[in-house]
């Protein structure tokens, strides 16, 4: 079903498209150091596709391969069908990719408003100048940005916080603050670095919910990197499994949890 | 039932809640009806907007097939749509149904069975999934309509309707059916049935109340009357829909005098909605007072201690003469020009936080509220007044007049309602408020109303003879006998308990024994905050109930509330011997309390039977498990090890001789 060019549907009855983003061959050195050997695999436009992994797999290096912030010494990543060449951040975020981080990186003294609407840098056009004297082109873009965060803000349930400074939230709220801004710059690929991470079961239901949510409301493409399994398991449509730099499985939740090489990775095998 | 109603309710026409709606938008069409807070920013609908919103659905829902006599059950949290789905529906001859949107599935089960919906309109996707699971168990249901679409995309849409959509539809179908809503409308009259409300049933099942147009729009015109509601009043809806009270402020009373109704955001953000919006006319039950107190409290104690000095001499002030200044009684001039200053200074900034700057009537009710906190709120010039009611009264039996307002009792009998104390103490009343019936219910009906229009309360009280107020003692049925021979009212007991921040939830055993005993449940907001200061390190709910020094604390209460039960001759065998901090917060989903939050006597006493063994017995502990339910309805259990802890008691020589 994924070999076919025009993409596959999915369990729940939702449409897969073609493929956004594919990785050919990627290998990352640093120094003396292989983070990922050899690894290829594609990302479809609509799918939930998990990158996990052990510890010190390779998922994060992976991550920061798709989102062109490391520059693989060999292989392509291509991106809409051209290969990509090496880019600038904020050529990124033109180009619609929108990321958040294992490690929160928020501006803690900010309003949430304000951290979500950071994210809309990228979509207003008028200068400096404009902006400081807030006439004209300059008001109407900001009410018209201002529309789009607060529309993320009703969508992430996070009313009661907007003008509550993000570094005296807690950490669970943090995590959903960082969503946000990654969704203010409505992006058509989403990378999620994992996102449960720290997170108790409820928090983690939320956080479920609200990527399941994203993709299904605004149909965007979403990459995480996940630990927890039993989350990975039930919020993804394919699953590429790391171990060692390596790819060693890649398919639905169901083909990956009876590959043997992955069984093997999280369980230990015995050598006797 | 009383019949003489003359003037303007019923006479005018008014004789439905759409016939307000008329009258609204010919009279006042372009002032505010609705205001919700979304996406940052108050949206507003006049009264012509509203009609037509209402219009387009009520077209819609006939569109859809809704018949005259049909229920449509309203589950969701407080928005302007779910109103107007409320006077959709009786527009088109149908019943509304509000139901407690944190109902659990079975719950929901019930009520829906019971009054056999056709149609639920919810609010977003927990209710429809939370309707879904039930629906096979449902024989008359037919429709869902849902109003927030995020999450339901990949929903079977062959039930399932977006309330836009029906709208849509409905105004698509105009020329078709508004002849037919015309027709629905003209038939309605002031006994056709208004709305039906399940009571949270302290005991057994909810109860379905059935209540008249005449019931609702007689108690909207007179309460709104008694207190002089206008319509440039502002409320904010935040209560249950699925409450009487809230029914008739939100509905009743707003489309009585048109003032505007607001919605807040979220719950989450409903403090900070009541500040922007900063209401004249304002309900809250007791606790919301209570945390609200709480908050400040320990806001003050982490301020400077400049503003703490303040802070505590002008509250001392106003405490002093701030309630006779509110009752507009004598007060000397030096006095009046500190309160003056003190308003400058606190009093305003502190209602300003509060969110009450404008406040022109307060009530409260459901429960008994502290002196302590009643008269804060009153010292700072807010008129906050308590009203005694029930569901089956559409609210009103008893309400406070303005400058006659005390924390002891309820108040006068409201007007047209007519009291009388049973022999046992039972508190009756009789008023056009009466409801019409209990729904499928002739037996339970015939209990509570008899045939000449009385409704029993089930509360036990007395009428002041200096005064004419009414007081409440306790539920008629908790009220018992000690082995003694001694008056035991538990809920007496239990709520000067409470009126200490610490304690959030106390249950009073005692009925046919020696000496009572009692459970106590801490605030965690405030001992938490206590422990914080005192470098008190806890883990968990459990661990910090159970610290030698909140037991301490708590100890201390309860002996200061025997002291001042000891007071009392007829009640002072009602004083606690011992007691215990439970492990856990008494909890409406694991069925101890009423979604309103009242506790459910019967079932902790058979749930806790250990632990009251183990307080009449001789032993200082006691081990236990106890079977906790999370909100998604799983089940686990926590177990502890809980000491128990004697408590001083007065030694009263009781009136009543030992035999």
């Amino acid at each position: 079903m994924k070999d076919s060019s025009e993409g596959y549907t999915t369990e729940d009855g939702r449409k897969i498209g073609g493929v956004v983003m594919e990785m050919k061959n990627i290998t990352l050195r640093f120094g003396g150091v292989v983070a990922i050997k050899d690894i290829s695999f594609d990302i479809r436009e609509g799918e939930i596709r998990a990158i996990i992994g052990p510890n010190g797999a390779g998922k994060s290096s992976m991550l920061n391969v798709i989102s062109g912030f490391y520059v693989p010494q060999e292989g392509e990543v291509w991106f809409h069908g051209a290969p990509r060449p090496k880019m600038r951040p904020f050529q990124v975020a033109q180009q619609g990719i929108a990321r958040t981080f294992q490690n929160i990186a928020l501006f803690e003294g900010m309003s949430v408003l304000d951290n979500v609407m950071t994210g809309r840098l990228t979509h207003m056009k008028t200068g400096l100048f404009a902006q400081a004297l807030w006439k004209g082109k300059a008001e109407k873009e900001e009410t018209a940005n201002r529309e789009v965060a607060e529309r993320i803000i009703d969508f992430l349930e996070i009313q009661a916080i907007r003008k509550t400074p993000v570094g005296r939230l807690p950490y669970g709220l943090k995590k959903r603050v960082e969503l946000a801004r990654a969704l203010a710059a409505e992006p058509k690929l989403l990378l999620l670095d994992e996102p449960m991470a720290g997170m108790n079961v409820e928090e983690k239901e939320d956080m479920s919910r609200f990527i399941l949510d994203v993709n299904d409301e605004f149909g965007t493409t979403i990459a995480l990197i996940e630990h927890d399994m039993g989350v990975v398991m039930d919020l993804s449509d394919r699953v590429v499994v790391m171990d060692y730099g390596r790819k060693i499985g890649d398919g639905t939740p169901q083909e990956v949890r009876n590959n043997q090489a992955v069984i093997d990775a999280y369980l230990g095998v015995s050598h006797d | 039932m009383v019949q003489s109603q003359v003037g303007t309710g019923g006479t005018d026409g008014l004789v439905s809640i759409p016939a307000l709606l008329e009258r609204n938008v010919a009279k006042f069409g372009a002032s505010p009806a609705y205001r919700e807070k979304e996406f940052g920013i108050w949206q507003s609908w006049s009264w012509a907007e509203t009609a037509s919103e209402i219009e387009a659905l009520a077209l819609g829902l006939i569109n859809l097939g809704v018949n005259e006599g049909d229920f449509v059950a309203i589950i969701g949290r407080n928005r302007p749509y779910l109103y107007w789905s409320m006077v959709a529906a009786e527009m088109v001859g149908a019943i509304p149904v509000p139901l407690y949107q944190d109902a659990n599935a079975e719950e929901m089960a019930y009520v829906l069975d019971h009054c056999g919906a056709r149609f639920v309109i919810v609010a977003d996707q927990e209710q429809v999934d939370k309707v879904i699971e039930i629906q096979e168990d449902l024989h008359q249901f037919e429709h869902l309509i849902y109003l927030d679409p995020r999450g339901l995309r990949k929903y079977d849409h062959t039930h399932l309707h977006q309330y836009s959509h029906v709208q849509a539809q409905g105004r698509a179908a105009r020329d078709e059916w508004i002849g037919e809503l015309e027709a629905r409308k003209a038939k309605l009259d002031y006994d056709s049935i208004c709305v039906m409300l399940y009571t949270s049933g302290t005991t057994g099942k909810p109860k379905g109340v059935v209540l008249s147009n005449r019931n609702v729009i007689e108690t909207a015109r007179a309460s709104s009357k008694f207190d002089d509601l206008r319509l440039d009043d502002e409320i904010l809806a935040y209560l249950p829909m699925a409450w009487v009270g809230d029914f008739i402020f939100s509905i009743g009373q707003a489309y009585w005098t048109g003032f505007c109704v607001n919605c807040p955001e979220s719950p989450e953000t409903m403090m900070n909605d009541l500040r922007e919006i900063g209401p004249t006319y304002y309900f809250a039950p007791p606790r919301v007072f209570e945390s609200q107190l709480t908050d400040v409290m320990i806001r003050m104690e982490d301020a400077s201690s400049l503003k703490r000095r303040m802070f505590d001499y002008f509250m001392a002030h106003a405490k002093k003469v701030g309630p006779d200044i509110l009752d507009g009684n004598e007060v000397g001039m030096i006095d009046r020009l500190i309160y003056r200053l003190g308003d400058l200074m606190v009093y305003g900034p502190l209602k300003d936080t509060l969110g009450f700057t404008k406040v022109r009537v307060g009530y409260t009710a459901g429960e008994a509220i502290g002196p302590e906190i009643f008269s804060f709120y009153r010292s700072l010039g807010i008129n906050l007044k308590q009203l005694y009611g029930q569901t089956e009264a559409t609210v009103f039996i008893t309400a406070q007049p303005d400058g006659q307002v005390r924390a002891d009792t309820v108040g006068v009998p409201s007007p047209g309602v007519e009291i009388r104390i049973a022999d046992n103490g039972e508190v009756f009343y009789r008023s056009p408020g009466v409801f019409v019936e209990y729904y499928k219910n002739p037996e339970s009906t015939a209990d509570t109303k008899d045939a000449d229009g009385w409704v029993a309360t089930g509360d036990a009280g007395f009428i002041e003879e200096s005064t004419g107020h009414l007081r409440i003692i306790d539920r008629a049925k908790d009220v018992g006998k000690m082995e003694s021979g001694a008056m035991f009212a538990p809920k007496y007991v239990e709520n000067k308990l409470k009126f200490f921040p610490d304690i959030l939830e106390a249950v009073v055993f005692g009925s046919g024994m020696d000496r009572c005993v009692a459970f106590i449940n801490i605030d965690l907001t405030a001992v938490g905050n206590w422990a914080e200061r005192n470098n008190i390190a806890y883990a968990s709910y459990q661990e910090l109930a159970g610290h030698p020094r909140v037991l301490d604390t708590i100890q201390a209460h309860v002996e200061a509330v025997n002291v001042s039960v000891a007071e009392d001759k007829m009640l002072s065998g009602c004083q606690i011997h011992r007691f215990v901090i439970l492990h856990k917060e008494l909890d409406a989903d694991d069925g101890e309390m009423t979604r309103t939050r009242k506790v459910r006597r019967r079932i902790v006493e058979d749930k806790f039977e250990d632990i009251i063994s183990a307080l009449y017995g001789p032993s200082g502990e006691i081990s236990t498990v106890t079977e906790v339910t999370y909100e998604d309805g799983r089940k686990g259990s926590i177990s502890a090890t809980l000491e128990i802890r004697d408590a001083a008691v007065r030694d009263v020589t009781q009136g009543i001789a030992a035999e």
